[in-house]
C-alpha cells in the first residue's frame, strides 16, 4: 500500500490574499520593494528603476548583472527563485541600445521582478550566464543567443537551438533581418536540396557509438573539415 | 489545509514494493518452483563497454510531434540524451512585430494548439495591460470559461495520448469523445475549433448564442462520471502503476530550479499556481483547489493532472452561476469597432471603422509581462511598444519549451521504454515549443 496526497488549497488557504490587479496605472504606483533594496545594496551598478503598467523594471549595469541576480536569488529577503524567462528586446530605433531582459519570480514572497541590461552600440553582444544560478536559463540563453546572436558568457553549451547548426543567415530576431530571411528563395531551396540528409548527427553524437567508420565518405570528409553537422 | 489522500494498492501480485514489475519465472520444475535458466553454452552472459546510439523522432508517434531525442543506451538503459528541437519554427515573434495587436491574435491560435482559446485569452490580457483597457464583467467571466474549457481540452488530449503511450487504448477513446464535446461548444460560440481566434484587444469576438449555457452545464453535469471512469480504470491499475511510479522524479527544489511549472512543478510538491498566485481575471474570487503532488514522479503527474480537470468543472459550474448580462466590449473607442449595422448607414462610423482596421489602436509607450496558468505551466506574454501599432517585441514565454528542457535530467538512468511515460508526462506541444 502506498498513498499519496493531493493538498487541497482552497480558496482562503492561501497565506495572505493576492488579488487581481485592477487599474493599473501607466507609470509609477507601488514599487516592489526589491528594486529598493536592490539601489541600497548595489546602488554603483543600478542605472536606475522605475514601475511600468504595474511592474518594477530595474536597470542594471551588463557587467555586474550576474552579481545581482546571485543576490537576487540567495540572499533570505528576496529568494527569487524562479527564473520565468530570459530574452531581448531590440528596438526599431538603431539608436537605442539592445536590451537583455530577465524575469525573475520570488516564489516565497510572490513578487515579480524584471532585470533589464542595455548593451551599448559598438560593444560586443556579449553578457554573462546566469546558467550557475538557474538551470531554466540553460535553453533560455540559447534561444537568445539563437534569434538575437547575444553570446552568454560561462554557458557550457552555447549553439542555436531552434535554427539548425549550420544556419548561415544570421540572427532572425534582429531589427535588420528581413522578415523573409537573408537569402532569397532559391538559394534557400539549393541549400535545403545541398543538405545531406544522411547528416543527421553532431561528432559528439557519433562518437558515443564509436560509429564515424560506417558513416558515408562525404560526411566523414566534411566531418573532417571540422563542419558541424547536427541540427 | 485540507488533504485528500489517495490510497493506491500496490500490493498487485507481479509487483514489487516500488511498483515495479517483478521478474517471472519462465521455467517451472513440476513442483511448481521456478528454474534459474542457464545461459546456452558459448553465449556470452553480458555484453559490456558498447554504448549505443538510438534515434527517436522526428517523426515518430510518441514523441508528441516533430520532437527528436538522441540517446545513448548502455544496453537498454539510458545513459544521455540529447534532444533537438526546431523543426517545426515559423518565426511567430518575428512575424508579431510586423502585426497589429488584434492581428496576432489569430497568430496565438497556431502555436499551442490544444489550449488555443486559452492563448487567445491570455494574448489579450497583455494586450490590455499595454493600453491600460479594464475589460468588462461578463467578459472576464467569459474569458473564465473559455481558458477553463481549453484546460479540460488540453488535458484530455494529454491523457488520452499518455493511455496510447504506456498501452492502455480504452481512456483515449473517452477522452476524446468528450473533447469532441468541448469542440461542439466552442464551434456553436465562436464559429471555429480549433483556431479559435476568440478574444479582441477590449472583449470578445462573439457573445454567446442562446442556449449555449445549458450546454455547458450539460457538459459539466456528465463530464465527472467520465472522470470517473477512467481513474477506475487507471489510477489502481497495477500495469499502469507500474509504469509510472517512480520514473522521472524531480525534487521540489530541482523543479523550480529547472524552471518547471504547471502540472510539473505542482507534481513536485512546490505549491504554485499563477491563477492563485499572481492572479487574473478575478481568479480569487472562485472557489477551486490547487492539487500538488509529493514525490515529483510521472505517477504524481497524472494525479495532479487529474485532479485540474475536476477543479476545472468545479471553475466552470461557478462561472455559469454567476454570468452577468451586460456587453462583452467596453465602450472604448480607440480599439472597438462601431456595431456593423453604424458602419454600413453612417459615415463617422465607417471612417471610425476604417481607422481602427487600417491603422490599429496604439498603446502608450511601456510594456507588459502578463503570464497566465496555461494547461502546461505558466504562460507569459512579453510586450513592449514604442506607441506604434505594432510591438516592437513580442515575446511568448512557453511553458513547454522549459520543462522539456529538464528532460535528460530525468531520462537518464532509466529504461529506453521508461523515456516514452517520461516525455508523454510533460506534456508537449511542439508548436509552442518551436514557435
Amino acid at each position: 500500500m502506498r498513498t499519496f496526497e493531493v493538498v487541497r488549497t482552497g480558496l482562503l488557504a492561501s497565506t495572505g490574499h493576492p488579488a487581481t490587479q485592477r487599474d493599473v496605472p501607466h507609470r509609477g504606483g507601488e514599487a516592489n520593494p526589491s528594486a529598493k533594496a536592490l539601489q541600497d545594496k548595489f546602488g554603483w551598478a543600478i542605472e536606475r528603476s522605475e514601475v511600468v503598467w504595474g511592474e518594477t523594471v530595474v536597470f542594471v549595469e551588463p557587467a555586474s548583472v550576474k552579481q545581482v541576480i546571485h543576490w537576487l536569488h540567495d540572499d533570505p529577503s528576496q529568494r527569487y527563485d524562479f527564473l520565468s524567462d530570459v530574452t531581448a528586446v531590440e528596438y526599431r530605433d538603431a539608436e537605442v541600445p539592445i536590451e537583455v531582459v530577465w524575469h525573475l519570480r520570488s516564489l516565497p514572497y510572490r513578487r515579480f521582478l524584471r532585470i533589464k541590461s542595455q548593451i551599448a552600440k559598438g560593444q560586443p553582444l556579449e553578457i554573462d550566464s546566469v546558467y550557475d544560478i538557474y538551470r531554466s536559463a540553460d535553453w533560455l540563453e540559447r534561444e537568445c543567443y539563437d534569434m538575437f546572436g547575444i553570446r552568454f558568457r560561462g554557458h557550457p553549451d552555447l549553439r542555436r537551438i531552434l535554427m539548425w547548426e549550420s544556419y548561415k543567415e544570421g540572427f532572425p530576431l534582429r531589427k535588420d533581418f528581413p522578415l523573409r530571411g537573408r537569402f532569397s528563395r532559391s538559394e534557400q531551396l539549393r541549400q535545403a536540396l545541398a543538405q545531406n540528409p544522411e547528416a543527421r548527427y553532431s561528432m559528439e553524437e557519433l562518437s558515443i557509438a564509436d560509429a564515424f567508420a560506417e558513416l558515408p565518405e562525404d560526411m566523414r570528409r566534411r566531418l573532417d573539415k571540422g563542419e558541424r553537422t547536427g541540427e | 489545509m485540507s488533504k485528500r489522500t489517495v490510497e493506491v494498492e500496490l500490493s498487485t501480485s507481479g509487483m514489487d514494493a516500488q511498483g515495479r514489475a517483478q521478474r517471472v519465472p519462465l521455467v517451472t520444475n513440476d513442483g511448481g518452483t521456478a528454474l534459474a535458466i542457464e545461459p546456452p553454452p558459448g553465449i556470452e552472459p553480458e555484453l559490456e563497454g558498447e554504448h549505443m546510439l538510438i534515434n527517436i523522432g522526428p517523426q515518430h508517434p510518441a514523441t508528441h510531434g516533430v520532437l527528436r531525442l538522441v540517446l545513448e543506451l548502455d544496453g537498454e538503459t539510458v545513459v544521455r540524451c540529447i534532444p533537438h528541437i526546431g523543426y517545426l519554427h515559423c518565426g511567430f515573434e518575428k512575424i508579431g512585430e510586423y502585426r497589429q495587436y488584434n492581428q496576432i491574435i489569430c497568430w496565438t491560435d497556431r502555436e499551442d494548439y490544444l489550449n488555443s482559446i486559452g492563448n487567445n485569452v491570455a494574448f489579450a490580457l497583455g494586450a490590455e495591460r499595454l493600453f491600460g483597457i479594464e475589460v468588462t464583467e461578463r467578459c472576464k467571466v467569459l474569458r473564465v470559461i473559455a481558458a477553463e474549457l481549453s484546460r479540460i481540452m488540453s488535458h484530455l488530449v494529454w491523457l488520452g495520448t499518455f493511455c496510447i503511450d504506456i498501452g492502455a487504448f480504452t481512456p483515449f477513446l473517452w477522452a476524446f469523445q468528450r473533447r469532441e464535446e468541448i469542440y461542439r461548444l466552442i464551434e456553436k460560440w465562436v464559429g471555429a475549433r480549433l483556431t479559435t481566434s476568440a478574444t479582441r484587444v477590449g472583449g470578445m469576438a462573439a457573445d454567446i448564442p442562446v442556449g449555449w449555457m445549458d450546454g455547458l452545464r450539460q457538459f459539466t453535469r456528465t463530464f465527472p462520471q467520465t472522470l470517473d471512469e477512467i481513474d477506475r480504470v487507471l489510477t489502481k491499475n497495477a500495469i499502469w502503476v507500474g509504469r509510472t511510479v517512480g520514473l522521472g522524479v524531480m525534487t521540489p527544489d530541482e523543479a523550480v530550479n529547472w524552471g518547471l511549472s504547471g502540472p510539473m512543478l505542482r507534481a513536485s510538491g512546490v505549491d504554485y499556481d499563477v491563477r492563485k498566485d499572481f492572479p487574473y481575471m478575478d481568479y480569487e474570487t472562485y472557489d477551486f483547489d490547487v492539487p500538488v503532488g509529493t514525490s515529483g514522479d510521472v505517477y504524481d503527474r497524472y494525479l495532479v493532472r487529474f485532479e485540474e480537470m475536476r477543479q476545472s468543472v468545479r471553475i466552470l459550474n461557478q462561472a455559469a452561476d454567476r454570468l452577468p448580462d451586460g456587453p462583452i466590449n467596453i465602450d472604448d473607442p480607440r480599439v472597438i469597432l462601431p456595431p456593423k449595422s453604424k458602419a454600413t448607414s453612417e459615415m463617422e462610423s465607417m471612417i471610425h471603422h476604417f481607422k481602427v482596421v487600417m491603422e490599429g489602436p496604439r498603446p502608450p509607450i511601456g510594456e507588459s509581462y502578463v503570464a497566465v496558468e496555461s494547461p502546461k505551466g505558466e504562460k507569459g506574454y512579453y510586450m513592449v511598444s514604442d506607441g506604434t501599432a505594432k510591438p516592437v517585441r513580442w515575446r511568448i514565454r512557453p511553458p513547454s519549451f522549459v520543462n522539456l528542457a529538464a528532460i535528460p535530467k530525468m531520462v537518464e538512468g532509466h529504461l529506453l521504454s521508461d523515456v516514452i511515460a517520461i516525455n508523454a508526462s510533460i506534456d508537449i506541444v511542439m508548436g509552442e515549443i518551436d514557435r
